[in-house]
């Protein structure tokens, strides 16, 4: 994805490898391109480390547009076909309160409070299906 | 003191320092016949029921403050001391029921009360009379506005507190166990206070790290759609958080606003009531209740 010249300063978001999950942390508002750049690297690495998880860090946001909404269902759609259960997380009070009321409700995306709780349900979910068999 | 002059004469607007010196003598005139003037108005708002909610005596000390301070207005032209007292007077009467129209009706029965005894006064000098009345009629309105407006000014006062007050009233977010809140909501939700709950809530989420939500509204009769739209929107951002959100205690009526309107039921999370709905929480929380051993007796 090539940048148009958009004003805001392009961003690398880091994705970083943790056990079986990857996680992305977004430390300010990206740029449209800097999303798609960052669900392209998202499915990209899921298919290379084999991830069984990916989680999307959100804290810093301090507004969620649609696009950025739209962009991160997919995300979650995308990383689901291939293998891997995708959480937001950080999602603050006044956003979230914004958002609904836009109707972006991020629906079929799962979320949790933090780091910490995506964590965990990932890991009984991960769990789950090795006491399953698969 | 000029001549009468005839009712089609034109008759040139007295000047200020003739205005203060009519003023000056209508004072003098209503100090003089103080008592009886105050004994004919306290008869008058018997008369009209008016100030039911009041005994005699307490109408005849009320009805002496006005006259004294309506006076004084009329004396020194300046208006502060007779706000403050209205204001005052309102305070104390509001509680007792007083309503609005009989406030205005005293006052406009003091001013009827003071007219005709200047006419009775001046009924031998048409001209002079006039002028005293030139000179009173703006005082009097003046007057009557003045504790009229304190009055009502009070009134909204006091229903702006009692709505801040009910606003307050407002839903404590209550942890009862690791990761549950508990939000009881009752009485009467407007837009905002929905809204305001909303933003409580949800920072309330945050702080307590909370999985489960229940949001009873027992004590709540009805919801137009609005309200309920907010509800639901609180269900979908509490689930942005990663928490579940359960409401319990929908009356007929606010089950019936919900499924008219049109909500996604399938997005609301519902049990019948608190109790039903805190087990439920638990369940999903990986509680399991038991009781081990009989109640402790009382010491």
């Amino acid at each position: 994805m090539l940048s148009n010249g958009d004003e805001r300063q392009n961003v690398e978001v880091p994705i970083l490898k943790q056990g079986h999950y990857l996680i992305a942390t977004f430390q300010a508002a990206l740029t449209d391109e800097d999303l798609l750049k960052l669900q392209e690297g998202l499915v990209g690495q899921v298919g290379k480390f084999r991830s069984r998880g990916v989680i999307v860090d959100v804290t810093a946001l301090d507004v969620m547009d649609s696009f950025a909404a739209r962009t991160l269902r997919a995300l979650a759609h995308m990383v689901r076909l291939r293998g891997a259960e995708t959480f937001i997380v950080g999602i603050q009070p006044e956003v979230a309160f914004a958002m609904v009321q836009l109707g972006l409700t991020l629906e079929g995306v799962s979320t949790a409070l933090d780091l910490e709780e995506a964590i965990y349900l990932l890991d009984r979910r991960v769990k789950g299906a090795k006491v399953r068999g698969k | 003191m000029s001549k009468s002059s005839e009712l089609t004469t034109v008759v040139m607007p007295p000047s200020a320092a003739e205005t203060s010196e009519l003023l000056r003598e209508l004072v003098a005139h209503l100090r003089k016949n103080r008592t009886q003037l105050r004994q004919e108005w306290a008869k008058r708002i018997t008369e009209a029921k008016l100030l039911t909610a009041m005994s005699q005596e307490e109408i005849f000390a009320e009805a002496t403050s006005v006259y004294d301070n309506y006076v004084e207005a009329l004396e020194t032209g300046t208006f502060e001391a007779l706000q403050a007292y209205a204001r005052n007077l309102s305070e104390r009467i509001i509680p007792r029921g007083v309503e609005t129209h009989e406030v205005v009706g005293i006052v406009l029965l003091l001013r009827d009360v003071l007219a005709r005894s200047l006419f009775a006064k001046y009924q031998h000098d048409f001209g002079l009379l006039n002028r005293i009345l030139d000179a009173y009629e703006p005082a009097a309105n003046r007057i009557a506005n003045t504790v009229a407006v304190g009055f009502v000014q009070e009134r909204e006062r006091t229903i702006r507190q009692q709505q801040e007050a009910i606003r307050e009233l407002s839903t404590p977010v209550l942890q009862v166990r690791e990761r549950l809140l508990i939000l009881p909501i009752i009485g009467v939700i407007d837009p905002q206070r929905a809204r305001q709950l909303t933003e409580q809530l949800l920072r309330g989420i945050r702080t307590n790290r909370a999985k489960v939500v229940v949001i009873d509204i027992t004590g709540v009769a009805a919801m137009d759609s609005n309200v309920a739209n907010v509800l639901v929107q609180t269900v979908e951002a509490s689930r942005l958080l990663g928490a579940t959100v359960i409401v319990t205690g929908l009356s007929p009526e606010i089950a019936q606003t919900l499924v008219t309107i049109g909500v996604d039921l399938a997005k609301m999370n519902t049990v019948g009531d608190l109790q039903g709905g805190i087990e439920e929480a638990e369940r999903l929380l990986g509680y399991k209740v038991v009781q081990f051993s009989d109640a402790m007796p009382q010491t």
